[in-house]
C-alpha cells in the first residue's frame, strides 16, 4: 500500500487550506468587502424602500421579514462564496494546489472558510435589520439556530457549486442558475423556521424546520464527499 | 531505494513505503486531442528509475501537454499512462505526490511569502517540516533570506526558483520540467543542473525543452512534431 490517508491528516491538511484562504483573505480582503458591501447595500436599499414595517402595516410581518433577511443573505453569499474557487483559477494557483492536496482536504478547508465569511455576513445582515428594518426577534436562541443551520445548507451547496463552475467562462450567471434549484428547498424551511422565530414562536415549534435543515445540509454534505474529487480533477 | 524525505516522519497523507528501483512510466499509444485537432498521436515509451528523458520539439508541439499527461493534470484521448511500483500499476493521477513538477503555468500564492507558501504546500502534502528546514530548501534553490518576502515582489527567476523549492518539497520520484531554465540567470541554470544530476540517482527525470543546449540533459530524446 503505497497511499495511506488518514482522518487526522485529512483533517490536518483541511485546516491548513482554510488557514491559508483566511491569511489571504486577510491580505486582499477581497471576498469579505464584497460580501459586506452587498449586505450593507441591500438592506439599505430595503429600509428605503419599504421603511419600518409594523405590524399595524401588514399582518404577515414575520415572514415579509424574514424573506427579505434571507433573500439579502442569498445575494450577498452569492456575489461572495463563489470566490474560494474563483480566485484559485483566476490566479492560477489551482493547478499547483491539485497536484499537492487531496481532494476532499480541499473541500473541507474551502467550506469552513466560506462558514467563516457566511457566519460573519449573517451576524452583519442580522444587526443591520435591526437598525434599519427595526425587526424584533421574539425568540433570539431559535432565531440564531436557524440562521447557522440555514447557512451551513447553504455554504456545503454553494461551495461545491463554486467548485463547478471556477473554470466556466460565464461564472456569475452560471452559479445563480445551478445554486436557484438546489437552494429553494432550504430557502423556504429557513424562511418559514425564522417567520417562527421572529414571531416568538417555542422551540417546540421551531423544531421541524431546523430537522428539516439539518437533515438536508448533512445529505447535500454526504453527495458533495463523493462529487467533488470528480468536479476538482475533471 | 528512494530515500525518503527529511520531512516524513510527521508525514501523515503519504507515507512513501520502499519506492524502489522497480519505478517505471509507462506510455502505451498515448494520443491527444483539443477538438479536430490532434496534438499527441501514438507515443508509446518505457522510462525506468534513474532515467533522464528530455522531450523536444517546435512550439506547439505537445510538450507541455505530455507533462501535464504524466503528472495527472490531463488524461489522454487514447492509450495509457502508468506508473509502476511495486508491480502495480497507478494512473497518475492516482500518485500526485510521486510527481514534482516545475512548468511556467505554475503559480503559487503572490499573497504569501515563499516560507508560507512552501509551508502550506508541505502541510497539505501531510508534511511538517522546521521553519530551519524550509529556510534551508530555500537556501538550496538560491533564496537564502528571501523567504519572509511576499512572492508578488518576487523577479520571474525568483519565482521559477521557487516553484523548484516547491517541486522539491517532497522530494518526488519523479521530476517533470518543463522549460526548466526558463527566466533563470546563469547561477540558475547551474542549480537546475545540479537538481537534475540530484535527481539521477533517486528517481527518473523528463524534461521538455526547445533549448539545444539543454537536449543532453537526457538519456536519449523524445521528438515530437515531426
Amino acid at each position: 500500500m503505497l497511499f495511506t490517508p488518514n482522518l487526522t491528516s485529512l483533517l490536518r491538511a483541511a485546516w491548513a487550506v482554510f488557514r491559508k484562504d483566511l491569511r489571504s483573505e486577510l491580505r486582499t480582503r477581497y471576498a469579505f468587502n464584497a460580501l459586506a458591501l452587498f449586505a450593507i447595500t441591500t438592506v439599505v436599499a430595503l429600509s428605503l424602500g419599504v421603511g419600518f414595517l409594523t405590524e399595524g402595516r401588514n399582518a404577515d410581518l414575520p415572514l415579509i421579514q424574514a424573506a427579505l433577511l434571507w433573500v439579502a443573505v442569498l445575494f450577498a453569499a452569492f456575489t461572495g462564496l463563489a470566490r474560494a474557487f474563483v480566485q484559485e483559477e483566476e490566479a492560477r494557483t489551482a493547478t499547483a494546489l491539485r497536484l499537492a492536496a487531496l481532494p476532499l482536504a480541499v473541500y473541507l478547508g474551502k467550506l469552513l472558510f466560506n462558514l467563516t465569511l457566511l457566519l460573519l455576513l449573517d451576524l452583519l445582515v442580522a444587526l443591520l435589520f435591526a437598525v434599519l428594518l427595526h425587526i424584533r426577534v421574539g425568540n433570539l436562541g431559535l432565531f440564531a439556530a436557524l440562521l447557522v443551520a440555514g447557512s451551513l445548507g447553504l455554504v456545503v451547496a454553494t461551495t461545491l457549486i463554486a467548485a463547478i463552475i471556477a473554470r466556466a467562462s460565464v461564472k456569475g450567471a452560471l452559479f445563480a442558475v445551478l445554486s436557484f434549484p438546489l437552494l429553494v428547498p432550504l430557502l423556504v424551511v429557513a424562511i418559514q423556521g425564522t417567520a417562527l422565530a421572529l414571531a416568538g414562536s417555542g422551540w417546540e415549534h421551531g423544531r421541524a424546520p431546523l430537522q428539516v435543515l439539518l437533515a438536508y445540509t448533512v445529505a447535500l454534505f454526504v453527495a458533495a464527499l463523493f462529487l467533488f474529487g470528480s468536479v476538482w480533477e475533471a | 531505494m528512494i530515500e525518503a524525505s527529511p520531512f516524513s516522519a510527521a508525514c501523515g497523507i503519504i507515507r512513501i513505503m520502499n519506492v524502489s528501483n522497480d519505478l517505471q512510466l509507462e506510455l502505451a499509444n498515448v494520443s491527444l486531442d483539443y477538438g479536430a485537432r490532434r496534438v499527441l498521436a501514438g507515443i508509446t515509451l518505457a522510462l525506468r528509475c534513474r532515467e533522464t528523458l528530455v522531450v523536444a520539439g517546435p512550439n506547439g508541439s505537445g510538450k507541455s501537454t505530455l507533462l501535464r499527461l504524466l503528472c495527472g493534470l490531463q488524461r489522454p484521448t487514447g492509450g495509457h499512462v502508468f506508473y509502476q511500483l511495486g508491480g502495480t500499476r497507478y494512473r497518475p493521477a492516482e500518485v500526485h505526490w510521486l510527481v514534482g513538477w516545475v512548468a511556467p503555468e505554475l503559480q503559487l500564492y503572490r499573497e504569501l511569502t515563499a516560507l508560507e507558501n512552501l509551508r502550506f504546500f508541505a502541510e497539505v502534502r501531510g508534511l511538517r517540516p522546521t521553519t530551519a528546514e524550509l529556510e534551508a530548501l530555500l537556501a538550496e534553490v538560491g533564496l537564502d533570506g528571501r523567504g519572509g518576502d511576499l512572492l508578488a515582489a518576487y523577479s520571474s527567476g525568483m519565482a521559477q526558483r521557487l516553484r523548484y523549492a516547491y517541486a522539491l518539497l517532497h522530494q518526488p520520484p519523479v521530476l517533470l520540467l518543463d522549460e526548466p531554465t526558463l527566466t533563470l540567470d546563469q547561477r540558475g541554470t547551474a542549480l537546475v543542473e545540479r537538481i537534475i544530476a540530484r535527481q539521477r540517482e533517486r528517481g527518473l527525470t523528463i524534461i521538455a525543452t526547445n533549448d539545444p543546449r539543454e537536449l543532453c540533459w537526457g538519456d536519449s530524446v523524445l521528438r515530437l512534431g515531426g
